[in-house]
């Protein structure tokens, strides 16, 4: 599969989707003017891959800041990630950043995967 | 030209940090941001509280933007893009003011909307986010209904709010939220 390598920005966060060397993550902040048009390339990329998926994925979340209009695209990521086996979803939060570590919470009790936290 | 010495004083006695006013826009929200951004750094304000400021910043000006511009191609006039953001902060917390012109016609549902969340405690405002989160499309603007939730949410505080008559169709709505600099 073709790898998603999306350069972060002020405004939008770094995605590298890479299924032959098993990257999976999106980092930085996300506060796009028009979220669900930023996020399209990922569900789709997503719906390809789980078509095909490695038998166990690590999929890693480290955002530093996200908008409410991410927030309900990032739950549209993780609905997506939900139907593939072997998910599990890796969460990282800034040590002293509760809002992030509770946001990460709240997305584990929407969706039927694994979450484990991680501090860094 | 006595004004801009009155404006000057103003906002030294109302410790404003940056104020901005005019078109909104994604780009000119970039910019506010980063401006109050470096501002805060500068300052050595507390990491935790320096986030909560720049999250209702955030949400604060992409209402503004989103609002204006569906009013704009509604309305087509000058007047309903005009809007002003400011940040203002004490020895006790931080304040992100905003004021825009809205329809009179959408005053009483948006004043239900915040009277509702300013009734509900932290736990509500969480059942709240994740009902939302969990039931609505993302409407055409990227918005999710979600941005005074989640001021609510992160100032921990009751959103203030008023409206001043603007003209014929519009009241300028006017939003206060405080975050407070004391650590939990």
């Amino acid at each position: 599969m073709e790898i998603l390598n999306l350069k972060g920005t002020e405004d939008t966060p770094t995605i590298i989707l890479d299924q032959k060397n098993g990257i999976f993550e999106i980092s930085g902040r996300s506060l796009p003017e028009d979220s669900a048009e930023f996020y399209k390339p990922v569900l789709e990329w997503i719906k390809a891959y789980g078509a095909a998926a490695n038998a166990s994925t690590d999929f890693t979340f480290k955002l530093e800041y996200f908008n409410t209009a991410s927030s309900k695209l990032i739950l549209d990521v993780l609905s997506a990630l939900e139907d593939i086996k072997g998910m599990k979803i890796l969460w990282y939060f800034h040590d002293d950043d509760e809002d992030m570590e509770e946001a990460g919470q709240e997305f584990s009790e929407l969706v039927e995967i694994p979450f484990e936290f991680k501090t860094y | 030209m006595n004004y801009i010495y009155e404006l000057h004083r103003t906002m030294m006695a109302q410790k404003v940090i940056l104020v901005y006013e005019g078109d909104f826009t994604q780009e000119t929200t970039k910019s506010i941001l980063s401006m109050a951004e470096r501002n805060l750094d500068s300052s050595g304000e507390d990491s935790g509280i320096k986030r909560k400021v720049f999250n209702v910043m955030v949400e604060a000006l992409q209402n503004i933007v989103k609002h204006s511009s569906e009013q704009g191609m509604r309305a087509g006039s000058l007047l309903s893009k005009s809007a002003i953001f400011l940040i203002s902060k004490d020895d006790k917390q931080y304040c992100v003011m905003t004021g825009n012109p809205i329809a009179k016609g959408s005053v009483a549902r948006l004043t239900q909307n915040l009277n509702d969340l300013n009734n509900k405690d932290k736990e509500g405002l969480k059942e709240m986010y994740k009902d939302i989160i969990k039931n609505t499309q993302i409407s055409e603007k990227g918005g999710a209904g979600l941005g005074f939730v989640d001021m609510a949410r992160k100032s921990g505080e009751k959103l203030e709010f008023m409206f001043a008559d603007l003209d014929a169709e519009h009241d300028f709505f006017c939003l206060k939220v405080n975050i407070s600099r004391e650590k939990e």
